[in-house]
């Protein structure tokens, strides 16, 4: 039984830690938001979209939480019978996501704060202003990428 | 696919025509004004400053009006207010508003007046509360706050600091003023930390109970007043009363004015115009009898300027095409499919002189991209269908606002498609629904099969497509700047900076295709190749990268230094490697839609069958389904946007133009409708 514990705990790490970066970064985000928006309200909804961006590292977390939770048969019912070492391979697995989506949300609030700085000053160049955080997220989607493959081609 | 073609034109005509002209010009609105840089003898500019300034007062004024306006007698927008576009009015109603400008711009006037007047009201009203407030502890005084005394008493009034007991103050008195004969205290108000007193006391002694109050911390009020307290509240509320009724009053007159604020706005815009016109008044150039104007205007809309000036005045009119070194200003023009993108490019940034403009090219490949990041056949229906019924409802939007929507219109039909193809509806809706509330068995792959896989029980498959698709991406903004090379006759360019490239890094594909890592990751067993295949790809390779070794450094002279620029500029490699990488977010993004559709529907589906089970499962279904799709069409939007931008871009396009922007009509509440 233990094998499972520890692909539960790979599960809840990769919710848990990339959720965490997720609030963190859309909080920080979230704060410059306000700021312009005090001063200019029809600027709410190009804002917003900045403030989301660093919120999608939570959802790569759960996304690899619930594969991992299907793989070990966790949401159909059929337990598997995993040894520790295989409940290791699973938590490895999901490491990438975890800590990788921590660290790079977090940044990517910073460098969405700044983007807000941006489209305050200079509405027009909203595309570009959009670049800067989305080039932090590409380090999270490798990462997400290496989590799910890892995941669904583990050998059970 | 185009960058419209400018021309050049310099009109000359009389200068008593002037104003005429240049507002013939301004409603057509084709025509980008440019300034006289060079000064030339005899030619001299008149300044316009008062005439703009006054003109742009007047505007100010009207939007001032406006607003107090919206302050007391809120417009009702609709929520879809900014998606109806400006009122349409016809032009006779316009110059009949325009003629009134006085009055309009005297009702202006009157409404600051009363708004005026009611912020004042306010300010008293306050201000008598406030006093109102510093009577509260005296109320109970039945004299004047002032009143002397009698012929042989006095009256001291005043506030003491803490609290006593009445017997406490009369102790003090006796004990630090033994020689007083009578004293009379009454406490008129007690508050936490301090007390209200009416002492009386004989004339002779005063001075002595004043003294013993003093020393206890006794003060006189601050304000003294002539009136019994009780009264002078009752003739401040009555003032106050008074005022308010005066502020309501305006305010009813304010309201009054409500039928008048779409002249307000018409001549809000009328007096803008005018402010415009004057200032490009200002930049011409006049002699004594001519004045001159420079600018560009689309080749295509020549003919309409010509015939329009030409019809009404006397001028000459000349056209020429721009000149190569000149900067032109940007005006795209595009099929009714790709100008929707053109927003996008916008952001990025509008072609150079000389560059291509890549709107058609991205247009394809972004409908495409976005549709594979989405790609939820349900999602798309939404989208295209709600996009769809804007465009109906709202025919008569802002043109960027029109082609945004249409762009993701577009997009909609293409996640609708990818859905399809990748068996998504809503996730896997169509399954949990017929599992859990018609109890039907699930065949495996689901009821409704993929037309062509499923990418999450096949990942790495989708892996190696999603790279396929980046690399024909890539290559095309590769072929893009052949193009850009080629129409500038820059053949030796072409042959090294684009062709030595595609052939090594078709090499580097060819040698990769039958190696042991691309069979692990395809599940292609190398055999499936033919031998050559290798073979090529080795001579490919050797060939480009020999080229791009000796040839990327080719403009310098030394020898040695030539080789080193072309080992760095082989060492790009790496560069194409991370861009083709990249792509794989297409296979990411379209994972998490598929997945976290599930996850809602799964959530949904565990309350179980019956009529409770229904509700709580149609709860979550659009709840969650709401924001999942919000959410992702926001990823797909960002990421395509960030495809197009950095790797396809990066290929061949630096942008930079300078957008056309016509001397027209600016209108900020209505649009005029031309004869």
């Amino acid at each position: 039984m233990s094998g499972v514990v520890y692909a539960l705990l790979g599960a809840a790490l990769a919710v848990i830690l990339a959720g965490i970066g997720s609030a963190i970064g859309v909080g920080i985000a979230g704060q410059a938001a306000a700021g312009v928006v005090t001063e200019d309200p029809s600027k709410f909804a190009k804002v917003l979209i900045m403030q989301l961006l660093p919120g999608t590292q939570g959802i790569y977390g759960l996304l690899v939480g619930f594969i991992t939770l299907s793989k070990i048969g966790l949401l159909g019912g059929g337990l598997l019978e995993l040894t520790k070492g295989e409940g290791l391979l699973v938590l490895c697995a999901c490491l990438p996501i975890g800590l990788v989506g921590l660290i790079s949300a977090y940044y990517q609030g910073k460098t969405s704060a700044a983007a807000i700085g941006i489209v305050a000053k200079k509405p027009e160049q909203f595309g570009k202003a959009m670049l800067f955080p989305a080039m932090v997220e590409t380090y999270a989607i490798l990462a997400l990428l290496v989590s799910i493959l890892a995941v669904t081609n583990l050998p059970f | 696919m185009a960058v419209l073609q400018m021309q050049k034109v310099s009109i000359c005509a009389l200068k008593k025509d002037r104003k005429a002209i240049l507002e013939k010009i301004q409603s057509l609105g084709i025509m980008e004004i440019s300034k006289f840089e060079t000064e030339e003898e005899g030619l001299q500019t008149v300044n316009t400053q008062e005439e703009r300034n006054s003109f742009e007062r007047n505007a100010a004024l009207a939007e001032t009006a406006l607003n107090i306006l919206q302050e007391y007698v809120p417009e009702k927008v609709s929520m879809f207010a900014s998606l109806e576009g400006k009122n349409l009015i016809e032009k006779s109603q316009y110059i009949e508003t325009t003629k009134q400008e006085k009055e309009i711009l005297n009702t202006a006037a009157n409404l600051v007046k009363l708004n005026k007047q009611i912020s004042e009201c306010r300010a008293n009203v306050q201000k008598m509360e406030n006093q109102i407030e510093s009577l509260l502890p005296w109320i109970n005084l039945d004299i004047p706050v002032n009143f002397q005394g009698t012929k042989s008493t006095t009256v001291l009034i005043g506030s003491i600091s803490g609290i006593m007991t009445l017997e406490e103050i009369y102790g003090l008195i006796l004990e630090q003023a033994p020689e007083v004969s009578g004293v009379d205290i009454f406490v008129l108000s007690s508050e936490r930390d301090a007390m209200y007193l009416a002492v009386l006391c004989l004339k002779k002694d005063a001075a002595h109970v004043e003294e013993v109050l003093r020393q206890n911390g006794f003060a006189k009020p601050a304000q003294s007043m002539s009136k019994i307290p009780a009264q002078e509240k009752e003739e401040l509320q009555q003032k106050i009363v008074a005022l308010q009724q005066e502020a309501e009053e305006c305010q009813k007159e304010i309201c009054s004015y409500a039928s008048d604020r779409e002249k307000l706005k018409l001549i809000s815009d009328y007096f803008r115009a005018r402010a415009e016109k004057y200032d490009v008044l200002g930049q011409i150039p006049q002699s004594k009898q001519t004045f001159f104007l420079n600018g560009y205007v689309p080749a295509k809309s020549l003919n309409v300027l010509e015939k329009a000036l030409n019809e009404n005045f006397v001028l000459s009119l000349e056209s020429a095409d721009v000149p190569e070194d000149e900067e032109m200003p940007v005006l795209l023009s595009n099929n009714g499919f790709s100008e929707s993108v053109e927003g996008v490019l916008e952001s990025y940034g509008l072609p150079k002189r000389g560059e291509v403009d890549p709107t058609t090219v991205m247009s394809f490949f972004y409908v495409f991209l976005f549709g594979l990041m989405l790609s939820d056949a349900a999602y798309g229906l939404i989208m295209f269908l709600g996009c769809f019924f804007i465009l109906k409802k709202f025919p008569r939007m802002e043109q960027s606002m029109k082609k945004a929507i249409k762009m993701f219109m577009y997009c909609g039909i293409s996640t609708l498609i990818w859905g399809i193809l990748f068996g998504g509806y809503f996730g896997d809706a169509i399954d949990v629904v017929a599992r859990t509330f018609f109890h039907v068995e699930v065949p495996e792959g689901g009821l409704v099969k993929a037309l062509w896989f499923v990418p999450l029980n096949d990942p790495m498959r989708m892996l190696m497509y999603s790279m396929a698709f980046g690399v024909i991406h890539l290559f095309t903004g590769l072929g893009m700047k052949g193009y850009m090379l080629l129409k500038e006759k820059k053949i030796m360019d072409f042959f090294c900076d684009v062709v030595l490239w595609y052939v090594f890094l078709i090499g580097l594909i060819l040698m990769l295709l039958p190696s042991p890592i691309f069979a692990s990751i395809s599940q292609i067993p190398p055999e499936t190749f033919p031998a050559f295949v290798g073979g090529a790809g080795k001579v490919l390779t050797i060939v480009g990268a020999l080229g791009l070794l000796f040839m990327s450094g080719r403009a310098n002279k030394n020898f040695g230094l030539r080789l080193a620029l072309g080992a760095y500029d082989l060492y790009n490699v790496t560069g194409w490697l991370s861009d083709v990488l990249s792509y794989s977010r297409l296979l990411a993004l379209g994972l998490a839609t598929g997945v976290i559709a599930s996850v809602i529907n799964q959530m949904g589906s565990m309350v179980g069958d019956g009529i409770f089970g229904a509700i709580v499962f149609i709860l979550v279904f659009i709840i969650g389904h709401a924001m999942n799709m919000a959410i992702n069409i926001l990823g797909a939007y960002v990421h395509t946007n960030r495809l197009q931008f950095v790797e396809f871009f990066g290929k061949f396009y630096e942008g930079g133009g300078k957008p056309f922007n016509p001397f027209k009509l600016n209108m900020k509440y209505v649009d005029i409708k031309e004869e």
